[in-house]
């Protein structure tokens, strides 16, 4: 008895099983997005058949014994599917997974708009992957990021995507203008611009003369460490000592130097400052 | 019957008691007796009323009664006159009214007198303090004021060729797709922050840069954390600031707390928020001659001329004075109202206060100016 007991239990648990397998649907485990497929039925008589995704629901009256056929648009979003059969109050039932098809397109976060030439790790780039019908595509995939600027070397580096997405940290170049930023993969393309700019003056160099009504003051070409040209507009300081007190102004750059005639009769002592970059000094004596 | 005939014998009576016992008249309210305008009309047997008379009229904005009580006004054009008091070219003064005024005699010699004038112009940012000696002078009898006319020089007719930059921001729509780049707002830094404690107020002063390479319109916030680093109180910079800063420009703020004491903070959390704007680099405003010296009150004052070098007036200018010790650190932070419009290459003389608890500290400072134009079309 002892020996009869635990056999009846496991062929009772086996044939449970078997029955389960029976009322299982035949489906594949995984199905590309927007690729149809067929599933295989036996009997004979008609059913009704229900498809359940996540953006998708279908019913429909289908003939045991024929595919059902699932066509493409039905299994355009990526995720899990139910698919049921039920035939004379029995119902056989499966799942299948829809993952994204084949990269179609990239979404392109690039940060920031404008950076100062010469910025270690300063540009950030993210891509993300979609296939045709906007599914993130989950799957490791090779992104290349390209940071160019006109008349220098590109810089260029691959990286695997992780979960659907690939970022970058690149450093800004040293010359200042448009840089194209890239991310490409399979002949997808997708661009946006990275504004180099000049960074922080340097060597601010000033030269003074007397002029009829007053004193001339002018910046020799203010430009950055590594050549560039400051931005149109930035503020230089010029501050004048002279016997009839201080006297400051805030003059905007334009094609590469800040001039501004100083109406003081007397000597002084001029110095320039842009921003908290200090620059050199000049004296000027009197008008005769 | 009997009550209607006894109501009216007894309001006949009342008509002859308020005759007979008439009330004295209160004095208008929001004047304090002896040091306001009661001015118009009187008469001007004294150098002190003769100012009062004429400072009541420039109060009512009766022009022509003003004009005519003025000594040299053979000298002084009406429409100078006007211009002086009343303003124009949309200058501060123009949004100004006089609400109150001091007179005191300095000096009285006969036929003539010195009068000072404390005046308190009501204007649309605020209150503005004025003071004027005033040279008085008996004619025919009276006492008639002799004004000092500030007259402005005449720009000679000329183009001035004025190409600084302007800049523009087309920003992302709300059609455009995700993920598509936007422009970044502009980077700005407080470069200095100082706690003073100024009478019953805190004060934050300091400086922020703008470091990018586009316009930025900038606002400073703080946040008062105190012992148990609660938040005590939060307040901005408002008009304390230059908030339009140019690529590299750097302003002075000025934040006040008042109610609260330095003992009572243990922290100060400091914002400053940056938004891209269009900006204009025109006009630039020098700032020549700046020196202290003592007002006629005797306050320490910075004084000095501001020359706008464009071809446009600048209605409204407001000065911002930074006050540096001998370690370069911000230690207060002044401003005031310029209330005549700046004329181009014109210059227009300033004066922002140095509070006494800055004498004797101040190694150094630096004036910016803020400017309001108004919109051509």
């Amino acid at each position: 008895m002892r020996r009869v007991l635990p056999a009846a239990c496991l062929t009772i648990c086996l044939m449970a099983a078997l029955a389960l397998a029976a009322q299982e649907l035949q489906l594949p485990a995984t199905v590309n997005a927007g690729s149809g497929f067929a599933i295989a039925t036996s009997g004979s008589g008609s059913a009704t058949f229900y498809l359940v995704g996540p953006s998708y629901t279908a019913k429909r009256q289908v003939q045991l014994g024929q595919e059902i056929q699932v066509r493409p648009p039905e299994v355009r979003s990526a995720g899990r599917y139910l698919a049921i059969l039920r035939s004379g109050g029995a119902s056989r039932s499966g799942s299948f997974y829809v993952s994204a098809a084949k990269p179609a397109s990239l979404s392109f976060l690039a940060h920031p708009s404008r950076i100062p030439v010469g910025q270690r790790g300063g540009v950030v780039g993210v891509a993300f992957l979609f296939d045709n019908w906007h599914n993130l595509v989950r799957r490791p995939e090779d992104v290349e990021f390209r940071l160019s600027t006109k008349n220098a070397p590109a810089a260029a580096q691959s990286v695997r995507t992780r979960d659907g997405a690939a970022w970058i940290l690149m450093n800004s170049g040293t010359k200042a203008g448009n840089a194209q930023f890239v991310a490409a993969l399979d002949g997808i393309e997708e661009a946006r611009v990275i504004q180099q700019v000049a960074s922080d003056p340097c060597h601010l160099q000033i030269r003074a003369e007397r002029s009829p009504r007053g004193i001339l003051v002018q910046t020799a070409p203010v430009r950055d460490c590594s050549g560039n040209p400051v931005s149109d507009g930035t503020v230089v300081t010029f501050t004048a000592n002279s016997p009839a007190g201080l006297s400051t102004v805030d003059v905007p750059v334009k094609k590469d130097i800040a001039q501004v005639e100083l109406k003081i009769p007397g000597p002084a002592t001029i110095s320039v400052a842009s921003g908290v970059v200090m620059g050199n000094e000049v004296k000027v004596g009197g008008q005769q | 019957m009997k009550l209607a005939v006894l109501l009216v014998l007894a309001t006949i009576a009342l008509l002859i008691l308020g005759f007979a016992l008439p009330v004295h008249q209160a004095t208008t309210p929001g004047i304090v007796s002896g040091e306001a305008l009661p001015g118009v009309g009187a008469s001007a047997n004294t150098p002190e009323a003769a100012v009062r008379s004429l400072l009541g009229d420039v109060q009512a904005r009766d022009w022509n009664r003003a004009y005519s009580v003025l000594a040299n006004n053979n000298n002084v054009p009406k429409e100078a006159f006007i211009r002086d008091v009343g303003g124009n070219y949309g200058s501060l003064r123009t949004f100004s009214s006089l609400e109150g005024s001091r007179t005191r005699v300095l000096n009285e010699n006969g036929d003539q007198a010195l009068v000072r004038a404390d005046m308190h112009w009501s204007t649309a940012v605020g209150p503005i303090y004025d003071v004027k000696q005033l040279k008085v002078v008996q004619q025919g009898g009276n006492w008639k004021v002799e004004w000092p006319l500030e007259k402005q020089p005449t720009v000679p007719p000329q183009v001035v060729p004025v190409n600084y930059l302007r800049w523009d921001v087309i920003s992302r729509g709300p059609e455009d797709d995700w993920g598509t780049q936007n422009v970044d707002s502009p980077r700005v830094r407080i470069v200095s922050m100082n706690a003073v404690q100024h009478g019953s107020t805190l004060v934050i002063v300091g400086e922020v840069v703008n470091e990018d390479t586009v316009p930025a319109f900038v606002d400073i916030n703080a946040i008062l954390i105190g012992k148990n680093d609660q938040n005590l109180d939060q307040e901005s910079s408002f008009d304390k600031i230059q908030h339009t800063l140019l690529p590299k420009q750097v302003t002075p703020y000025r934040i006040d707390f008042p109610g609260f004491n330095l003992s009572q903070v243990k922290n100060v959390r400091m914002d400053a928020k940056a938004m891209l704007v269009p900006a204009s680099a025109d006009p630039v405003i020098a700032v020549l001659d700046q020196h202290e010296q003592n007002n006629v009150l005797g306050r320490k004052v910075l004084s000095g001329n501001l020359l706008n070098e464009s071809g446009r007036v600048v209605n409204i200018a407001q000065v911002l004075a930074t006050y540096y010790d001998s370690n370069g650190k911000v230690i207060w932070v002044s401003d005031g109202y310029v209330d005549r419009a700046l004329l181009p290459q014109t210059p227009e003389p300033f004066a922002v206060d140095m509070p006494d608890s800055t004498v004797g500290k101040v190694q150094s400072y630096r004036v910016t100016v803020n400017h309001y134009m108004r919109q051509q079309s």
